[in-house]
């Protein structure tokens, strides 16, 4: 899949092949301090192998353990050590005859520290989960690559409506009347369509109100919808009231702009287009 | 070079070397894929966006469900593709017409009569007009119903609907450009109800027509308006409302 550059490949299998021989010779004999059941990396004492998981070859049990067990917030193969080290350093304090030897517990503090074969000091004192130290994002967001999954789809929608723009268009001739002529004014005068609805608006209301307040307050209205609704939500269950108005405003406007497109003839009065044609009263 | 070679290995050979010259790298970036070549990997396809100039459009991950055509309907890249059209049918009309009331009319007719391709042309600005009024709305529509339009993204929803306001202005400063009846006289309709603002309706008016009436001054006014300004404007404004898409998270979230 990705493109891993050939060094780095030939580094990995030399380290694998050279942990293979180790290993293989190494495990069964070598057993300085009581190895814990962990995963299958041996080539190092287990007093470091809290942290083991960066070692090229330990795709055996550590991760797949943890993950199985769901329940527990500490894996078992953990357990399980903490429990043989347990034993192991009661058993050690008791002949030396400590202060403390009664107490099984918290005993190690008597003791010499354990030390590894390399010289290791250190001990796993707790398990801390990834999630609760680690800046990662609760619910991680599905995405997909924009190439090819997005730009092939935009490439597919702009050649369908170049074909459509381009089929139309030979199929069907823009308009192109006589010469303008103020002296001629044709019956009726209809504003471009998209404007109709508001020429509709006209021959009802007084002019104030029909090319000025009801446009300027839908658009200002329109601009500030963001800052009215104040509804979190986007489900349409949620936002009845906001559709229910959008769809009355959006209905409003596509009904007076048919109106005035299809339904007004001679004098902007009323008519049905049936009776007359569309091509007398309406052009784009 | 002791064998003799045939032509097309020689060429592809010159090919390679010219890919890999100083020209060549001088026009590619570093990473892109016509540099060190496409094979498909995950990498290469965060690639083919990262040293491309459509990396100031798209990110180079996008949400599963905005790849969905049943969720945009396209129809906010369509306006954006509609616009492109526009403009470059726009500039071929440009060759062929002059904005005086005496010889528009007559400029546009010898286009559709004796130009090649001229009467296409013509038609697919005319069209593509409209159906980018229809498409930005519908957007809009699709916008307001996805709850789109609630924070972060109200700002640029108010940005949209600056751009709806251009698209209308745009459009019906092309209607009167080919000075036919038809244009005339929407064009009156249009200015008269606009000479109906509050207090300033005669200015406004005037502003709009150059004059008292329609005639070559208010031609040759939104001829100006309809090639150069406003598309000047628009496109800033269409920056802004793609960059905002981006900073605002990217598309809305599923319903």
């Amino acid at each position: 899949m990705a493109d891993i550059p050939e060094h780095l490949l030939k580094r990995a299998a030399e380290r694998r092949a050279a942990l293979a021989d180790a290993g293989g010779g190494d495990q069964p004999p070598a057993d300085p301090p009581p190895a814990p059941p962990t995963g299958g990396a041996a080539d190092e004492p287990p007093a470091s192998n809290g942290g083991g998981s960066g070692e090229p070859g330990s795709n055996g049990g550590s991760s797949d353990e943890g993950g199985s067990d769901d329940g527990g917030k500490i894996p078992a193969h953990l357990l399980a050590r903490s429990a043989a080290r347990k034993a192991e350093t009661a058993e050690a304090a008791a002949p030396t005859g400590g202060g403390v030897a009664t107490a099984t517990a918290p005993a190690p503090t008597a003791t010499a520290p354990p030390v590894g074969a390399t010289g290791h000091t250190q001990r796993l004192l707790t398990v801390v989960k990834a999630g609760s130290i680690q800046d990662v994002k609760a619910t991680p967001t599905d995405k997909v690559h924009t190439w090819p999954h997005l730009l092939v789809g935009e490439f597919v929608a702009s050649l369908v409506c170049t074909a459509f723009l381009l089929i139309f268009s030979a199929v069907v001739n823009a308009p192109l009347l006589g010469a303008a002529n103020v002296n001629r004014t044709p019956n009726p005068s209809k504003a471009p369509w998209y404007f109709l609805g508001l020429q509709e608006l006209l021959t009802m209301f007084h002019p104030m109100v029909a090319g000025v307040t009801v446009p300027g307050v839908a658009l200002v209205g329109l601009g500030m919808a963001g800052y009215i609704d104040k509804n979190p939500s986007n489900k349409p269950e949620d936002r009845k009231f906001a559709i229910g108005m959008m769809t009355m405003f959006l209905m409003f406007w596509a009904v007076l702009v048919i109106i005035g497109s299809f339904f007004r003839g001679e004098g902007f009065n009323f008519i049905l287009p049936w009776r007359q044609g569309v091509h007398d009263i309406f052009d784009l | 070079m002791a064998t003799r070679m045939n032509p097309g290995d020689k060429l592809a050979e010159r090919w390679s070397k010219f890919q890999g010259g100083a020209l060549w790298a001088s026009i590619f970036r570093p990473g892109s894929i016509f540099r060190k070549g496409y094979t498909d990997s995950p990498r290469n396809r965060s690639y083919v966006i990262m040293n491309s100039v459509l990396y100031h459009l798209h990110p180079v991950k996008v949400k599963r469900h905005a790849v969905k055509v049943s969720y945009t309907l396209c129809l906010g890249g369509l306006s954006f593709f509609l616009f492109i059209m526009l403009t470059v049918t726009g500039i071929f009309l440009m060759f062929f017409y002059r904005p005086t009331a005496a010889q528009a009319w007559t400029d546009i007719e010898t286009l559709q009569t004796s130009v090649a391709f001229g009467l296409l042309l013509r038609n697919m600005h005319r069209w593509a007009a409209h159906l980018m009024v229809i498409s930005v709305f519908l957007h809009m529509s699709r916008v307001f119903y996805h709850g789109a339009y609630k924070p972060p993204r109200e700002f640029n929803w108010v940005i949209g609907v600056v751009l709806l306001l251009l698209t209308l202005m745009l459009s019906f400063t092309g209607y009167l450009l080919p000075w036919d009846q038809l244009a005339l006289w929407a064009v009156t309709v249009g200015t008269n109800m606009m000479g109906y603002t509050p207090v300033f309706g005669d200015q406004v008016r005037f502003v709009l027509l150059g004059s008292k009436e329609i005639g070559t001054e208010t031609l040759l006014r939104w001829y100006v308006l309809h090639v150069l300004m406003l598309p000047f404007v628009i496109v800033i404004f269409m920056a802004i409302h793609f960059w905002r898409v981006r900073k605002d998270g990217g598309i809305s979230g599923p319903l």
